[in-house]
């Protein structure tokens, strides 16, 4: 005894306890952790990144500075206040990337893109980019080879832009940079193509502003003597002659203001104001649709949940005082809407409501409704949320029902039996103890009624659709996916501070199902 | 103690009873005078019938088997001299209505449920509320049990049709169930529904059941961050989980078909299983927690005290126990993915059409009630899922020693 009293406690196998323990807790941890990995990181990559990639999608604009790079580097200096158009910098970039852009079928997408924010801006890019390998710049290419035959090989190109030049020819170089990449893509030699229209075109530009040539090849510097005489076509006039939209400066001003990578451009479409050159602005009165459809689909959800409470309290009620083995009866009424498939009971909602469907047969039959004044009940805001009330009133009656049963019916009788009218006992006594129920009902009720969206959907019509239908529209139809994203976020934000509240009140553990 | 026994009476025949009776009686009068078409007439007989029966049966009839059976025969008899079939249905329902009604009202059992001392306002306030409650729960039921008669239709229409209300047989047929075995598209869409709903349910049910045993360990680190994360595709509302996989899922099967070299149906379908079956882990994870929170834990430390190694353990020891939380998670995680319609609309293409999708398309185009065959069908596996959940939870109270529910 006095051996082991004299250092720490030793477990068997004559380590120190205490090192023993924390052993055997961490191993215990890592088991732990071990049985949950595999999910948790199955959860991670098929459900979080997901929508992490969706919230990032709602702020991503990389197709405008992809597309254009040269064009966006160059039109970062233009000054869009002074209602000019830009120089002859500007088409010369974009003479380039247009013709890229045609060549790989990417102006549409540019264009539907740069459409949101400008209207007509899709079609001008469509027209364009069927007319940009036409324009009438092949005579920059007679007038270099005529200046010299060598002009007209790609090795010329090829030895001069790989070497130090270069660097004074920036637009040139990256054109033929890009021309190269664009062979290797179509599994050609560029040194057997054709030198394209726009090398030249760049190299004209280039040369005819002033480009440092001195140390440079003999050749070069013939040809940058020689530009000043060279007959010029006005690449300007070509795009206006493509489409006269180009000269407006409003184009360019859109084509600025989404270069940058990351836009709160879809943020301001959702919140109904519009990203220009001065900050944010409210879209005119006519244009404003996403204000007035979250507005309705919370105020819907406010009904709903509202209309949940007011049924779902006293069915909850009778459920809890009633004796055990009636109230498991009648349990399985609201049980079955429950487990019954969601368009079961949506496709039901449509037999019951439409205009020749059962309530207005029933009503005409009973004399109550002339034949000819059926009620339209359906495709409007009351179908919506009669249907959404029966889908979610089971949602709404559980929780009430699991916190009603806890609340012992001594208490009512206590407080008569102490003098309170029946009122007085209910709302004094009974009706506090309820309230976490009420709660817990009316949070889950909301959160599954705002991001509703296949009940809206059939019998909602043009009035009683949410938010959701319209992020479903933009997925699925109109194709912008940026402000769908962007649609999510807020719906999600708006979501997850009603979850943190739910947790507050609730705590997720005690979610019991059925 | 000897049972006190009071008696409560019975309420006076000509101020109390004749007047509910020949109330009740107005009103189905004036209803079924509606239908034929002279409302008046039907009002003042109804009246009459009303009070007649109310008096007759409390004063002559005293059984009240008997009494009923004769008021319903006799007016199953009327309605089917004045309205065929579908008027004898009707006879029987207002028989059995009028006839129920005049002995609770006659006899006093519309006192049965308050107590003895409950003034006349107090039982009116009572019965009026259980009235509330049952037409809330006809609310509840009546939309399902439409579809099923609905669903029998002869014609193509989602409405009754006078056949219909006959109960005349011509005017009902299976066409819409052979409608549903025979096109190929529903065939398509059930077995696409059969083939991704038990592969997505499996999935999430082992992950799930091994994550949830791993959570009711007593040292877990960043319980709470763990939890809210494998409960987050419960929450996030289904279009924006859809928004999310739409864009994901995408690059992702592009990535499989491009650089693993998958097929394009193959692909589609892992994807469709895989939005499922995170869709369906939240259930699997609640319910197995909550068995968990029951399990004895010295079970386990007693099987290993015998020598079992751990997988022994859980397969001999722990499955059978939480195997009723097991199985009615993966039922939840089952009809989640068999009712998804959102997420496969966003992720999946055309050859993973399931059922709830076709059924959407034909909801929009409103083209057959076919669906509704198939929405009876669904009814009725429901309401089999719904009885097992049931036994399973029975069984696990008794298991754990709690009362029979």
């Amino acid at each position: 005894m006095a051996e082991t009293n004299a250092g720490p406690m030793l477990a068997a196998d004559g380590t120190p306890l205490k090192k023993s323990l924390a052993r055997a807790l961490r191993r215990q941890k890592l088991r732990a952790l071990m049985l949950i990995a595999p999910l948790l990181i199955f959860v991670l990559v098929t459900f979080v990144i997901p929508i992490g990639d969706m919230l990032l999608r709602s702020v991503k604009n990389d197709i405008v500075a992809d597309t254009l790079p040269a064009t966006v580097e160059v039109l970062g200096d233009w000054d869009h206040d002074a209602q000019e158009l830009p120089g002859d910098d500007v088409w010369t970039a974009f003479y380039v990337d247009m013709w890229f852009a045609a060549e790989r079928k990417e102006h549409t997408r540019l264009g539907t893109r740069l459409n949101y924010e400008l209207t007509g801006v899709s079609s001008l890019f469509r027209k364009t980019g069927r007319r940009v390998d036409r324009f009438d710049t092949d005579i920059y290419a007679d007038q270099f080879v005529a200046l010299n035959p060598e002009w007209e090989a790609p090795q010329t190109f090829a030895a001069m832009l790989d070497g130090p030049a270069a660097d004074e020819l920036p637009l040139t170089a990256d054109a033929w940079a890009r021309w190269k990449e664009f062979n290797v893509e179509e599994g050609d030699a560029v040194l057997e193509e054709d030198v394209p229209d726009f090398v030249y075109t760049a190299l004209h530009y280039e040369l005819s502003q002033g480009a440092e040539v001195t140390g440079a090849s003999e050749r070069l510097r013939a040809a940058a003597a020689a530009v000043g005489e060279f007959e010029t076509v006005s690449l300007r006039d070509q795009f206006a002659d493509a489409d006269e939209d180009w000269l407006d400066p409003e184009v360019w001003k859109t084509i600025q203001l989404y270069s940058p990578r990351v836009t709160p451009g879809y943020f301001a479409n959702a919140a109904d104001m519009q990203v220009t050159p001065e900050g944010l602005e409210s879209r005119p009165e006519n244009q404003q649709i996403y204000g007035v459809l979250f507005k309705r689909t919370l105020f819907m959800s406010l009904v709903i949940t509202g209309s949940c409470i007011l049924l779902g309290y006293p069915v909850a009620w009778l459920l809890a005082n009633l004796p055990m083995r009636v109230a498991n009866l009648l349990m399985i009424l609201v049980l079955l809407p429950f487990w019954t498939s969601l368009l079961v009971r949506t496709s039901a909602w449509k037999v019951m409501l439409q205009q020749q469907g059962v309530v207005n047969d029933v009503l005409v039959w009973l004399g109550l409704v002339a034949d000819d004044a059926r009620l339209t009940m359906i495709n409007n805001q009351f179908g919506t949320i009669v249907a959404m009330t029966h889908i979610l009133l089971p949602f709404m009656i559980l929780p009430m029902y699991s916190v009603m049963q806890t609340i012992p019916p001594s208490y009512l009788r206590a407080a008569k039996s102490l003098g309170a009218t029946n009122w007085t006992a209910f709302w004094r006594v009974y009706f506090p103890q309820s309230v976490p129920g009420i709660g817990a009902g009316s949070i889950l009720v909301f959160i599954l009624a705002i991001g509703y969206y296949i009940t809206p959907e059939i019998v909602g019509g043009n009035t009683g659709t949410f938010i959701s239908n319209r992020i479903a529209y933009h997925i699925s139809s109109s194709l912008n996916w940026g402000l769908a994203a962007a649609l999510g976020t807020i719906l999600l934000v708006v979501v997850l501070v009603l979850y943190w509240a739910y947790d507050r009140i609730v705590g997720i553990d005690n979610v019991k199902l059925g | 103690m000897s049972e006190l026994t009071v008696e409560k009476g019975t309420p006076n025949m000509m101020t109390f009873t004749l007047p509910m009776v020949a109330g009740l009686g107005l009103i189905l009068g004036f209803l079924t005078g509606n239908v034929v078409g002279s409302p008046w007439i039907g009002l003042l007989l109804g009246t009459v019938i009303g009070a007649v029966l109310g008096y007759v049966l409390n004063t002559m009839v005293p059984s009240k088997a008997t009494g009923r059976w004769v008021v319903i025969i006799g007016f199953a008899v009327i309605g089917f001299l004045f309205g065929g079939l579908g008027g004898a249905v009707g006879g029987v329902i207002i028989g059995a209505i009028i006839s129920w009604f005049a002995y609770w009202i006659g006899r006093g059992a519309y006192r049965d449920d308050v107590p003895i001392y409950a003034t006349p306002g107090q039982t009116l306030w009572w019965n009026f509320f259980l009235f509330i409650c049952g037409a809330i729960f006809i609310f509840l039921i009546t939309p399902i049990l439409v579809v099923m008669p609905l669903s029998f239709n002869a014609e193509d229409f989602f409405t009754f049709t006078p056949e219909m209300l006959r109960l005349d047989p011509e005017g009902y047929s299976l066409k819409h169930y052979r409608d549903f075995f025979e096109t190929s598209d529903w065939q398509l869409a059930l077995k696409n529904s059969l083939v991704i709903a038990p592969i997505a349910t499996i999935l999430s049910v082992s992950l799930g059941t091994l994550a949830a045993i791993g959570l009711s360990q007593s040292h877990v680190p960043g319980r709470r961050a763990i939890m809210a994360i494998l409960i987050s595709p419960m929450i996030v509302p289904l279009i924006i989980s859809a928004t999310g996989m739409f864009f994901f899922y995408s690059t992702l099967g592009n990535f499989l078909e491009e650089t693993v070299g998958m097929s394009k149906s193959l692909v589609g379908y892992i994807k469709v299983i895989l939005a499922h079956a995170v869709l369906g882990i939240p259930f699997v994870i609640i319910t197995v927690t909550a068995t968990l929170v029951g399990f004895d834990r010295s079970l386990t430390r007693a099987a290993a005290n015998m020598g079992a190694d751990p997988v022994t353990t859980f397969f001999r020891v722990q499955m059978p126990l939480i195997l009723p939380g097991v199985i009615s998670g993966g039922l939840f995680a089952f009809i989640t993915s068999f009712d998804e319609v959102v997420v496969v609309l966003f992720v999946g293409s055309a050859a993973q059409k399931t059922l709830p999708w076709q059924m959407f398309i034909g909801l929009r185009e409103q083209i057959s009630p076919t669906i509704l065959a198939v929405a009876t069908i669904l009814v009725v596996i429901s309401i089999m899922l719904l009885a097992t959940v049931e036994l399973l939870r029975r069984r696990s109270e008794r298991l754990r020693g709690m009362s029979p529910g």
